[in-house]
């Protein structure tokens, strides 16, 4: 049994305290949106916000996450008004098979949170995310694109 | 719909359609291109023909037969559709026929198989037709309704006008009335002058659910009652299943059975997939591996090398002269082998496919590259008849030619069947897709070029010594044993077809085929192909004392398409003009899927072992470009392929199985890495070709052969990791 806060709901799961993050979050909570890519913090499909800052949920546990305020890219949006990256991602057709995608998000926001105007080389450190279909081109000119509006 | 069926259409797909005809199950309606009878969408509203359905507030609805896996052609076929049915474009949605239904209406929509770049290419003119018939028939309902002729009457935007009068109605109000008439016989396509959708690149259709996690992929499928699978499979290919301890792990939380999958395969089945993946960790499994573990990389590379003997057989897929003979008495010979190995096509959603096996039905859902082969794979599992089946198509995350193979449905079906009435959502985990790909074929190549004593190629000799996809995956396509897609982009012609003229010229194949299952990578055998010949052709050149450009460029006289893609990124990225200081150029073209390509690189090295690819230039002329941003971004794309290959990819063979495990071991690039790609586009018309695959095929060699350019040193096998290379 575990009490989450995702997205500022809070959740009363039944899962053990080692249960991954990634797998309360899809499994116990029911949110897919956040993604299984490697299990092994490698690919970043699974990155969700704790307390503000990316993380790769595969590789924090339950009880890591009790007491914190865990945001998935559900949660990203304000209501009915998407967050600007995601707005930026539409508009500029970034994703492909879009699998990555919602790690790719998460992991843009935070980095735009922490940094309103990244160079390309705070992109290249921040944004370790990988990418099959290779959207890499779209997604450095959608992060440009919103820092400078 | 014969005419439309692809001669390389999932042959069990075509057994079971005509299997499913032969039982009646055709219903009876004149299809594709509607009939007396008004067929209906699940909503109700009317079905123009097999392709359109439209609303009565004006949305159309156009029928995709080929799967979206982020290639974008979704989006373009539906831009074909549109583009003859003169739609409100803002009003276009999609929607995919089940294959189930499909065979029902004797394959209404034709083939379902998204490989080999064959989306649009080939079904744009049955799509177009589809879309042209529906505009015919809602003019001439409206027309019907005004009582005057149709020829006075216009269709653009869903409104119709009688032009005479002035009267419009739309496209809502009269598909009713279009949907019971005759369709026209025949219908005439646009002019491509004319066309208003098709070259434009609209924004895709399916992005803004990709945003916001709604999007629902086969890993999100949720059933009422669903329990989840977690399997391991033998990994070494062709072993079986000896045992399982289950005593070991049913007691374990959330555990439901344990089940034995086929002769090969254990699963345990539980409450969540985390509990699954915790048992089958947990499960103590005893496999009987059989002889293939004792293959190895190296006993593998031993066998290919020795095909590169002339003395072994061969198959001849490209021969012209006598290159023996012109190579024995030529002036000045050069010799090299290069090698391709394994790879893993790596999908960032890992295989996964979920089943729900009742008394007397069978339905599937899952990410598939092939409706009509996911679904010949569940009747064959289930042991049902089609009527009785269906599969439910969703997103794929990325598909690459993976999800082409049916293997993980099978799977899920073989353990639903076991557990009647409850829905089974079957994920392999990471290091299963591994250990249980179908991968890029091994290969080695031996080429010999020789030149006259005025430094002209008079000979070339290629023997390609590896695997053959269609050997394992399909054998009636072979010709007289020969595989002739194992000359894709050196083939004598066709839709992948040879660039240079050589007067001798001898091109041949020695197949051997390891056991572990060779599959439809991205690119297929184009990428160890272009890597070949078009690194060689550099080495051919610095023996000629040339220019790589200039010495192809005089070898392409005869070939006036692949030429000009090779002339446009020279332009592009300044051939003739020096690139910046500590920057050095390679230049590559190749032909596959009916498409011609070129790509040019500009890299710097550091210590000889850090590469840093600055800009990529690379063009096309795939005949129309029916979408240019998504052909942009495929292109981009496809350099991000093509290089993790190149610097990261390669699954090696230990003990028969395959040691790569995750990404941590098969690495895949990242942002950093991603050079700025350049994309021209030069359609020259007249044919369509396909923009997924080939330009994969050129983004290798041209990096090698600027890396040659920076060191002086040529690199003939990959990965570059191996070889102690890396980004910078």
């Amino acid at each position: 049994m575990a009490n989450l806060t995702i997205n500022g709901k809070t959740f009363t799961l039944e899962v053990e305290p080692d249960t991954p993050l990634l797998w309360a979050i899809r499994e116990n909570a029911g949110l897919t949106g956040t993604k299984y890519g490697c299990g092994i913090a490698q690919c970043g499909a699974c990155t969700v916000h704790m307390d503000g800052v990316a993380i790769r949920a595969c590789g924090v546990s339950v009880s890591e996450a009790e007491g914190k305020k865990i945001t998935t890219i559900e949660g990203l949006a304000s209501g009915n008004s998407l967050h600007k990256v995601q707005e930026a991602w539409i508009a500029q057709d970034v994703p492909q098979c879009g699998y990555c995608q919602s790690g790719m998000i998460m992991a843009v926001a935070a980095l735009l949170n922490e940094k309103p105007k990244p160079t390309d080389a705070d992109i290249d450190e921040a944004i370790t995310n990988i990418c099959r279909c290779g959207t890499f081109q779209q997604v450095r000119e959608a992060i440009h694109t919103i820092a400078s509006a | 719909m014969n005419k439309h069926v692809s001669p390389k259409m999932n042959r069990r797909a075509f057994v079971i359609g005509t299997a499913a005809l032969g039982a009646g199950l055709a219903i009876g309606l004149d299809i594709p291109f509607g009939g007396p009878a008004v067929v209906r969408a699940a909503d109700g509203s009317p079905e123009v023909n097999a392709w359109v359905v439209v609303r009565p507030d004006d949305t159309v609805v156009i029928r995709i037969a080929r799967s979206e896996m982020g290639q974008g052609s979704l989006t373009g076929l539906a831009q074909l559709v549109a583009e003859e049915l003169e739609c409100d474009w803002s009003k276009v949605t999609t929607e995919y026929p089940t294959p189930g239904q499909s065979v029902a209406r004797k394959r209404a929509w034709g083939d379902f198989s998204t490989g080999g770049s064959r989306g649009i290419r080939s079904s744009q003119d049955y799509v177009r037709k589809g879309g042209a018939t529906a505009r015919l028939m809602l003019i001439q309902a409206a027309a019907d309704e005004w009582k005057v002729p149709a020829s006075e009457c216009t269709a653009a935007n869903s409104v119709i006008t009688h032009t005479p009068s002035g009267k419009t109605t739309t496209y809502g109000k009269v598909a009713e009335a279009a949907a019971k008439l005759t369709p026209p016989a025949d219908v005439k396509l646009k002019d491509p002058k004319d066309w208003k959708l098709i070259g434009k690149g609209l924004l895709r259709l399916d992005t803004a659910d990709k945003t916001t996690g709604t999007t629902v992929y086969g890993i999100d499928v949720k059933q009422p009652g669903m329990l989840n699978a977690a399997i391991k499979d033998c990994p070494v290919f062709g072993g079986k299943l000896k045992s399982f301890d289950e005593a070991k792990v049913v007691g374990m939380k959330g555990v439901k059975k344990v089940v034995k999958v086929g002769d090969t395969a254990v699963a345990v089945v539980a409450d969540t997939w985390w509990h699954a993946k915790t048992a089958i960790e947990a499960l103590p499994i005893v496999w009987d591996e059989g002889d293939n573990a004792k293959v190895s990389s190296e006993s593998i590379a031993k066998w290919l090398a020795e095909g590169l003997d002339n003395a072994q057989p061969a198959y001849v897929g490209n021969k012209n002269g006598d290159a023996k003979a012109a190579i024995a008495g030529a002036a000045k010979k050069i010799e090299a082998i290069y090698s391709y190995p394994y790879q893993n096509h790596a999908t960032m959603e890992p295989m996964n496919a979920t089943a729900l096996h009742t008394a007397d039905r069978c339905e599937a859902w899952c990410g598939t590259q092939n409706g009509e082969a996911a679904f010949a794979a569940v009747l064959e599992a289930s042991g049902l008849p089609a009527e009785k089946c269906d599969v439910h198509k969703v997103m794929p995350g990325g598909g690459f030619g993976r999800r082409g193979q049916t293997d993980y449905v099978r799977q899920a079906v073989m353990i639903a069947k076991q557990m009647p009435g409850t829905p089974i959502k079957l994920l392999w985990s990471r290091e299963e897709d591994m250990a249980h790909g179908r991968y890029h074929p091994i290969t080695q190549c031996k080429m010999t070029g020789a030149f006259d004593a005025d430094n002209n190629l008079v000979a070339l000799h290629y023997r390609l010594s590896g695997q053959s996809i269609l050997f394992s995956l399909r054998p009636e396509a072979l010709q007289n044993g020969m595989d002739p897609a194992a000359f894709q982009g050196v083939a004598q012609s066709g839709e992948a077809a040879f660039g240079y003229s050589v007067p001798n010229l001898l091109i041949e194949h020695a197949m051997r085929n390891p056991h572990v299952p060779p599959g439809f990578w991205r690119g297929v055998n184009v990428n160890h192909n272009a890597i070949y010949m078009e690194c060689f052709m550099d080495e051919l050149a610095q023996a000629a004392g040339q220019d790589p450009l200039e010495f192809r460029r005089k070898l392409m006289g005869n070939h006036p398409k692949h030429l000009a893609v090779l002339n446009a990124v020279a332009e592009k990225i300044g051939w003739s003009t020096p690139a910046p200081q500590g920057v050095y150029r390679g230049i590559a073209q190749v032909m596959g899927y009916g498409s011609y390509v070129a790509g040019a690189a500009e890299i710097s090295v550091t210590d000889g072992s850090k590469i840093k690819v600055h800009r990529i230039v690379a063009s096309t002329d795939p005949g129309y470009v029916v979408n240019p941003a998504q052909v942009e971004r495929q292109i981009a794309g496809s350099f991000v392929y093509g290089l993790s290959a190149l610097f990261y990819g390669g699954c090696t063979v230990k003990d028969g199985r395959i040691e790569q495990t995750n990404f941590d071991t098969y690495n895949s690039m990242r942002i950093n890495e991603m050079p700025k790609v350049e994309a021209v586009m030069v359609p020259s018309g007249g044919f369509w070709g396909g923009v997924g695959e080939p330009t994969i095929g050129v983004a290798a060699p041209a990096v090698l052969n600027a890396y040659f350019a920076a060191t002086g040193k040529r690199i003939r096998s990959v990965p570059l990791r191996d070889q102690n290379i890396t980004f910078a």
